[in-house]
This record gives structure tokens, sequence and C-alpha cells, in this order.
């Protein structure tokens, strides 16, 4: 994460070149250069990976794994080249960890009902931050009141940060799992996943990370932290949308039931029974969004060529200076101010909705996201019905959030000039 | 009570003798500053448009066969729009609110709001002002019948 790879260089990287790459970053709205700051929503695609995905579809498409022609085979190694890819970009031990999923919503839907209806039991708990997404909350919720479990949640503190003691408080024999985000998609505050993952292992208990604000700001490797489970979405690093990834330990996902039934998850059916395919393919049914799972593959490429650690310094910068400038403006409040973060600010403006200012800045060509940001327990957290929030990129640039700050300033005075 | 259509026009001709959008937004967010404020027993949960990501409370009643709205929002262009639909319906019949849509957003230039897929939710706003009016017009075609 970023906090690690700050001290890398980025100066052997030519950052502002990197910008042609992206054709939308040249685009005008509503007259003026668009200043893209919403990449915490999703990313950016660049040509490499849409020309891929335009070739695909030109020259190579065939439904993979049943073919027996030439098309059938190219198309089914180009899209398992990317589990390959994706293997090496998070340092999993096996290629059959690594299971493809509609993004990181499904991924993490998919534990939550194959771990669960095996793993989880009445009176059991499942312990997620206050400040999850609410695709990390709402599938425990509704395994739980399946299973008669219950979801409690881990407190944090005023900076955003989640207070430890108060987790190994919660974490004990109860616990059928974890379930964190590696980075707050609200606040971006980096939790200590690592730490939260020793602790938990202390009780044999598994931990899901919800890792799609992390892997594409900064180098992840799930053997290192441990994680049982590692969820992300190929759209908010440079991929296409509806292919995401579950990245699961062997020894779980060997034990967990498939969680869609068709075509491709099968061994041998018949009406007496039915037994299924192996790892990763039993969590594989139907045909998959082939063209994306090849297009991410190209995504990964993209990134590596860049390096994640270049990545995470530039970003790093990007963010470290974005802070400073907005502090600089009267009235202006960060909400997470957490010792390490990741690409994103989330703020609010004394007397100013966050919406109204998202409107305005829209006018002057500048995206942001406002809202609760699929977050409402955090907004009640910090008692605020909404935040701005602007998240960076590595082909995001200074002048980027120069003009974020220009434009907040616009909005100010048109408040304050009636 | 004014002719909804008359009203349409005034509104386009006020928004026609402003200048950028500057000037636009700026008039907005004066009419929801002037909009008549919402009593607090009004701003309950029940009264919430759904699809707003701003909070925006309608409160509704009929008087006299006419349908009136009193709404608020806790964002000011949000309010501002809101002042405007409250300032188009309010006081009409049922069947004028059923039967005539809000043109005037396109021609102010803020149909983008207006959009169903918007979070802003103005379009859940005028669909709920609809739901009222049908609501209004049953009850009273159910009252004429026991007359």
């Amino acid at each position: 994460m970023p906090e690690a790879s700050a001290a890398i260089s980025t100066s052997n990287i030519d950052f502002e070149s990197i910008r042609d790459d992206f054709p939308v970053l040249s685009r005008q709205v509503k007259g003026k250069p668009l200043v893209y700051l919403d990449n915490a929503a999703s990313s950016q695609m660049p040509v490499q990976v849409a020309d891929r995905i335009d070739r695909y579809h030109r020259n190579e498409h065939a439904n993979v794994h049943r073919g027996i022609h030439t098309l059938s085979q190219e198309s089914t190694d180009a899209y398992e080249d990317t589990r390959e890819k994706i293997r090496r970009f998070i340092n999993a031990e096996y290629k059959h960890e690594i299971i493809y999923t509609t993004g990181t919503t499904d991924s993490i839907n998919l534990v939550a009902n194959s771990f669960g209806r095996t793993f989880v039991r009445e009176g059991d708990e499942i312990l997620v931050t206050e400040i999850e997404h609410h695709a990390n909350i709402v599938p425990w919720q509704m395994i739980a009141e399946q299973t008669g479990a219950v979801v409690r949640a881990i407190p944090v503190n005023d900076r955003g940060e989640v207070i430890l003691e108060e987790y190994l408080d919660l974490l004990g024999k109860k616990t059928a799992i974890v379930a964190v985000g590696h980075v707050s998609n609200a606040l971006g505050t980096v939790h200590p996943v690592k730490e939260m993952i020793r602790e938990a292992h202390k009780y044999d208990v598994p931990v899901l990370v919800d890792g799609a604000q992390a892997v594409p700001h900064g180098v992840v490797d799930v053997q290192d932290l441990d994680a049982d489970f590692y969820a992300f979405s190929a759209h908010k690093m440079c991929g296409p949308t509806g292919f995401g990834i579950l990245y699961g330990k062997e020894k779980y996902l060997d034990r967990m039931p498939p969680y869609r039934g068709g075509g491709d998850m099968i061994d041998k059916v018949s009406f007496e029974g039915t037994t299924y395919n192996t790892l990763p393919h039993k969590f594989e049914a139907g045909t998959p969004p082939i063209a994306a799972g090849i297009g991410f593959g190209s995504a990964i490429d993209y990134l590596n060529k860049i390096g994640m650690d270049h990545i995470a310094a530039r970003e790093h910068e990007l963010l470290e200076y974005a802070t400073e400038q907005l502090l600089s403006i009267d009235g202006l409040k960060i909400i997470g101010t957490a010792k390490e973060k990741a690409s994103v600010i989330s703020f609010v403006l004394d007397e100013i909705h966050a919406h109204d200012v998202g409107t305005i800045l829209d006018q002057h060509g500048i995206a942001i996201r406002t809202g609760h940001h699929c977050a409402q327990p955090t907004m009640r957290r910090f008692n605020i019905p909404a935040t701005a929030r602007a998240s960076v990129s590595f082909y995001n640039n200074k002048e980027d959030i120069d003009r974020l700050v220009e434009g907040i300033k616009e909005v100010k005075n048109l408040f304050a000039s009636m | 009570m004014e002719h909804i259509k008359d009203i349409q026009q005034k509104i386009i001709r006020e928004f026609e003798a402003l200048g950028d959008w500057t000037e636009r937004y700026k008039y907005i967010i004066k009419m929801g500053r002037e909009l008549q404020p919402l009593d607090d027993e009004y701003k309950v949960d029940e009264n919430l448009v759904r699809g707003c990501q701003s909070q925006v409370w309608l409160h509704t009643y009929l008087k006299d066969g006419k349908v009136h709205f009193e709404a608020d929002s806790d964002a000011a262009i949000t309010k501002g729009l809101v002042a405007l639909m409250v300032r188009f319906y309010s006081g009409q019949d049922p069947d004028t609110i059923i039967n005539t849509s809000p043109e005037f957003i396109q021609k102010i230039g803020m149909e983008n709001h207006l959009s169903p897929t918007r979070s802003n939710g103005l379009a859940s706003m005028v669909k709920q002002m609809k739901i009222y009016a049908m609501a209004y017009k049953a009850k009273q075609q159910k009252e004429g019948m026991k007359a």
C-alpha cells in the first residue's frame, strides 16, 4: 500500500505522457476540459485495453471451455491467461484460487452464501467494520438472517481508523468470519488488515478482505497478508465493468459448495445426482463475460508496465498535495483523517450541501462523487448526511487538483454572493 | 388560480432574462431560499421522497378541490428546483397535475436534473406529486359517487 511505497521515486516514469493513453481525459465537459476525480467509483480505460477488447470482438470471439475448434481454443487460452496474470499480480499460491466473478459485490456474495451456508451457525458472529461499503455489510446481514447469526460492527475512532482494542474484544470463539475493507471507499482509510488477520487466525477465524479500493492503488500480496478471501473489481483498475475476482485459499474453497448451478461448473450430471467440477470452475457457472476477462488481463499488463509501486508513489504524492491544498480552503473539513490513507479525500463545506458542491463543480467540468457513497453507517458515524469525495488515480495531475480547488472556491463565491 | 400554462410561460421568460448558468443557478437557489418553510412536523420519514441523494420532504393536502404542495430539502439547488415544482403544481386540480409535465425544465436548461437516472431525485418528486394527484382524484370520484 502507499505508505510502504512512498519512498519509491516516480521520476523515471513520465506520468504526463501516460495521460495520452486515456482519450477521455482530453474531452470537454460543459465547455471545459474534463477533470476526472471520481476514480474510486470507476477508473478510466486506456486505449491499450479498449483495443484488446475490440480485437477480441472483431477477430477472436468464441465460447470458452467447450469447443473443439481453433477459435474456441484461442479464446479459452486468452481468457485463462488472465487467471495466471492475476495470480502473479496478487501473489496467490495457486491459479485455481483465483475465481472469476462479476465484481467485488459478487465475490462477497459468493463467500457469504457458500461459506455462510456451510460454516456459519446460529449464534455465531460476523464482524465487519463500522465504515464498510454496503456490499460488505448487506450480504452478511442476509446470511445472518438465514442462519441465525449476528453481524457486529467494529467501531472506528474520529479519524476513521479501526479501534483495535475494540476489535480484539469482539473477536472470539463465536466469530465465524471477519469481513473488512482494505481501503475505505468513503474515507480512504487503509485498515491494518495484516494485523487484523493475524489476530483472527489465533481463533482460526477466516478473514475476507474487500480490496476494491486497494488493489488499484498499490502492491497487494495475499500470501503476505495471509488473507483467506480477497475480493476486487476490474473496472476500478483500468479494466472493463462486469468482471471481478475472488481470491480464496484452497482449503476453504475446496470445502465450499457451488454458489450457482449451470454449465461449466459440473463434472457429471444425471437425475440421480450431479458432481461438480474442480476449482476454480466449480464457482463459474454459465458463459462468462469473456471479452471483459481478456480485457482485464490486458489492464493488468498495462498496470504492470508502469509498476504498482510507481503508481502508489504517484498517487501518494497527489493525495498529499490535494489534502494540503483543500485544507487551505476556509470552512472545508476533511472527513477521515487516518494516518494511512489511499486515493480518497472526503470533505464537507460549511453551510453548503455536498450535493450542491457536486452540481456546481460539474458545471466547471469537474467530476467528483457526492452522497453517502454506499456507506450510510459511515455517514451516521460522522453525523453527516453526505460528503463530497475526490479520488485520484495515477493519471491525474496537480493541475487537476488545482482545478478542483479553484472550483470549490467558485462554489463558495456563488453562495457567498447571494 | 393561475393557469398552469401561464405559470410555465412565466418561468421560461424569467429564465430567458438571465445570463449564463451561474445566474440561472443563483436564481434557483434564491427561489429555494424564498420557499415557505415546511413545518418541522412534516419533515418526517414518511414524507421523504425516495430516490433523492439529498433529502426532500413533500407534504400535501386537498383544499376546495385543489391539490396543495409544501416541500423542503437540505440541499440548496435541490430546494430551488423543488420550489419551482411547488410553484408549478401547487393549487392546481388533480387532473391538471396528472396531465401536465414540467416542460419548462428543458427550456430553462435544467433537463439533466429531471433525468430519471439522476440521483437528485427531481424526477421522483414529480412522480410523487402526480401519485398524490391521482390518489386525490380517486378520492374525489368515490365521494362524487356517494353524493
